[in-house]
């Protein structure tokens, strides 16, 4: 009776443990953040995971998505001359884009850090505009403005006896129209980005380059740039990735076109897997840079990982 | 105890489902008692058009007593083939769909055969031009069922005034309202010498040469004209041919006439250049002279709509149907067909076309003599020639006569225009050549 007695509380016991480990695991902060951040994790799995892994696994598919293939269909575009060109003009699109971004957000930063406290809002609002407004939106008053026939530019340019530019019509110049679009949409990001890091360099470093006499230029040399190097690394691979996968801008201003010199890889995915019903083949030019942005993000983030702790 | 599992198919069931209903809000009638049919309708660009389809589908649900849902879908930014796409990899969705030019022959296993009714309508209507044939057929067997809605003739709509001005010819007299053409002088070459001299006159044609359908259709008209083919009907390359050689090099000669951006021209380019009354041609069906007759009266009551030139291999005019067809995975079969039958009626074609004030093309031979082509105007019978009441052209698609799954991708990438414009920034024609047959050799990939 005592031996039941005490196996009935060492049973108690047992559960009153198991539920207090789950009571303080349940309390731990870290439990809780998972579970709060568990529906966008199941969002993310929904929307984001599943697509990319069915998209791989299109990507093996013959045309008729009958048979599997393997790496054919990534053979068969290596020996497509219209792929290589496609790939040469993304990373010419991308590259320059992120370039021009990151330096024009990095002036117009030091700008607006150094407006006054009172009217740096505005400011920091009007500049916002261009990345706020959805881009099928803007492109489309963007289109408008490079009207192969009515270009609003070139009625401008007319006055001054200069024109008119065929802006989508010529291959660098269509070029220089995606780029320029694409600029217009992602500088504020990288303004606001690094407006940001500025706000967070500590005034005390400034104060004391200044008391050792270090210029202008060597202030940013050696205490803003270092300071922002982390930031700086982030946006430039968040907006690298983003800019390589860029659809809207091109495929509403040029289409790809003329004859093909403006496509980039989700505009040409989608010509030949939606608009030519070849859905492995679109399938495999969208996740050719996949292997590559994946290792250069592994590169940059463990690089930031690495000086987080060596600070 | 079985749990409910969600299935790949299944999710992406109902995300196309999600997705097609989004696109549209759907009308929504309740009869109910012989099931319920959903259909995806062609979103027409003319103002008003859709009221017909949806008229006549409520009085064929009202008869049947079947519960119908109508979405409309657009073809801008390409919503439909993304729609069709989408239900034809989650095999569910709507039971009647309207598919674009090359739709049926790329999803053609997922259609389910239509001969009894093709057979039926040809019976009552006459034959079907070849193109919808070709573009129809699978394997000897009707897939789909040709659309009045949507389906339209891109032939030359040309402005009296200027024509007759800049380049001595009057269009009326060569396509006269209510009779047969005199066109027989309307050769490539006259075609050619009016280009240049309207474009000296300032008032160049308007045809581009982009990557769009109607640059692609009417480069696609002029192979033909020529005989010229990038793949013959047995699948073979015929890019370095002579015919081919002779197509390019009019269409270079010709592209000198045009205007200098006509390579960045999307399809509104064109009717933009008519309604700002900047051209003397340009190839469309009539909607660029519906929106000059609510925009601009002065230059709709200009606008002639009529014959392609002829070239050594005849007269082509280019042709896109829209083309119905029901999913082999739809619920209710019997009354898909149904419901095509219904809409594919004399009476129905016509209400469609006066809808679209004339813009919508039967494809049957007998159903081209509509009263709204004959009084549509002004100027009165300016449509008159457009459904080609006297067959004195044929009606093609561009890259006709590939095996269809190649022929897709000729057109969808515009390799005739692209050559073109090649040529014309000043390749060789040779390394075009070459160009050319390499994409070419690259669509033969099953």
């Amino acid at each position: 009776m005592v031996d039941v007695a005490m196996q009935g509380s060492q049973a108690a016991q047992v559960v009153s443990s198991r539920s207090s480990s789950l009571r303080r695991t349940m309390q731990r902060k870290s439990t809780i953040a998972f579970f709060m951040a568990l529906p966008l994790i199941l969002l993310i799995a929904l929307l984001v995971v599943y697509p990319a892994i069915y998209s791989m696994h299109l990507a093996t598919l013959n045309k008729s998505m009958q048979r599997f293939v393997g790496f054919d269909n990534f053979l068969f575009l290596f020996k497509r001359e219209t792929f290589w060109k496609v790939v040469q003009q993304s990373c010419i699109f991308a590259i320059t884009a992120v370039i021009f971004k990151a330096i024009i957000g990095f002036i117009v930063a030091h700008f607006v850090h150094n407006i006054p406290a009172k009217g740096q809002r505005k400011w920091r609002g009007m500049l916002l505009v261009p990345w706020v407004i959805p881009p099928a939106m803007s492109c489309l008053a963007w289109l408008w403005l490079f009207d192969p026939s009515y270009s609003a530019f070139n009625w401008i340019l007319g006055h001054f006896g200069i024109g008119p530019i065929p802006w989508t019509g010529d291959a660098n110049w269509a070029r220089f129209s995606v780029i320029l679009v694409n600029i217009w949409i992602g500088a504020p990001f990288f303004m606001i980005m690094y407006l940001a890091a500025l706000k967070s360099v500590p005034d005390q470093l400034y104060e004391a380059a200044a008391i050792d006499g270090a210029s202008w230029w060597q202030r940013i040399w050696y205490i803003t740039l270092p300071m922002m190097r982390n930031i700086i690394a982030i946006t430039a691979l968040f907006s690298l990735i983003v800019t390589f996968a860029n659809f809207d801008i091109v495929q509403i201003l040029t289409a790809g076109g003329p004859i093909d010199l403006t496509h980039v890889f989700a505009t040409w995915a989608f010509r030949l897997g939606i608009q030519g019903n070849d859905i492995p083949l679109g399938a495999s030019v969208s996740l050719f840079m996949l292997p590559i942005l994946g290792v250069a993000a592994i590169f940059i983030l463990r690089d930031i990982t690495q000086r987080g702790n060596e600070s | 105890m079985k749990t409910p599992k969600l299935t790949r198919r299944k999710f992406v069931a109902t995300t196309a489902a999600a997705s097609a209903t989004m696109i549209a809000a759907p009308f929504v009638r309740t009869a109910g008692a012989a099931g319920k049919i959903s259909i995806g309708y062609w979103d027409h660009w003319v103002p008003g058009a859709n009221k017909a389809t949806q008229t006549l589908t409520e009085e064929w649900a009202a008869k049947e007593k079947v519960e119908v849902q109508i979405d409309y879908i657009p073809s801008q930014g390409n919503k439909n083939l993304i729609t069709i796409a989408a239900e034809a990899q989650a095999k569910s969705g709507h039971d009647i769909l309207a598919f674009p030019t090359w739709e049926p022959q790329a999803h053609a296993e997922l259609l389910e055969p239509v001969d009894d009714i093709m057979a039926d309508l040809i019976k009552e209507h006459g034959k079907v031009n070849q193109t919808v044939e070709y573009l129809g057929k699978v394997k000897g067997a009707w897939r789909v069922v040709p659309a009045t809605v949507g389906s339209q003739i891109k032939g030359p709509c040309s402005r009296i005034d200027l024509m007759k001005s800049l380049a001595g010819i009057d269009v009326q007299q060569m396509y006269p309202a209510g009779g047969a053409p005199k066109a027989d002088n309307w050769t490539l070459d006259t075609f050619l010498k009016a280009a240049e001299a309207c474009h000296k006159g300032g008032k160049p044609f308007g045809i581009g040469l982009g990557g769009t359908t109607d640059s692609i259709d009417t480069a696609g008209a002029f192979f033909h004209a020529h005989g010229a083919m990038l793949v013959d009907d047995k699948g073979n390359v015929t890019v370095k041919s002579d015919k081919v050689r002779q197509a390019l090099e009019y269409l270079t000669k010709l592209a000198q006439f045009l205007p200098p951006d006509a390579p960045a021209w999307d399809d509104a380019s064109n009717n933009k250049w008519l309604v700002a009354g900047n051209g003397a041609l340009i190839m469309n069906p009539p909607s660029a002279w519906a929106v000059a007759k609510r925009d601009a009266p002065q230059i709709a009551e200009q606008c002639w709509t009529h014959g392609f030139p002829t070239g050594p291999n005849g007269r082509f005019a280019p042709f896109l149907p829209y083309l119905w067809g029901i999913w082999s995975f739809s619920k209710n079969k019997e009354a898909s067909k149904s419901l095509l039958r219904h809409m594919s009626t004399r009476a129905a074609a016509e209400r469609m076309v006066a809808a679209s004030a004339g813009y919508d093309l039967p494809s049957f031979e007998k159903l081209t003599d509509f009263k709204t082509w004959a009084e549509e105007g002004p100027p009165k019978g300016t449509l008159y020639h457009y459904p080609n009441p006297h067959n004195h052209q044929i009606l093609s698609v561009t890259a006709n006569p590939a095996p269809p799954k190649i022929a897709h991708q000729i057109y969808v990438q515009g390799v005739q225009t692209k050559m073109v414009v090649r040529l014309l920034k000043g390749e060789k024609m040779e390394p075009v050549l070459a160009w050319a047959e390499s994409e070419v050799e690259g669509f033969m990939r099953t």
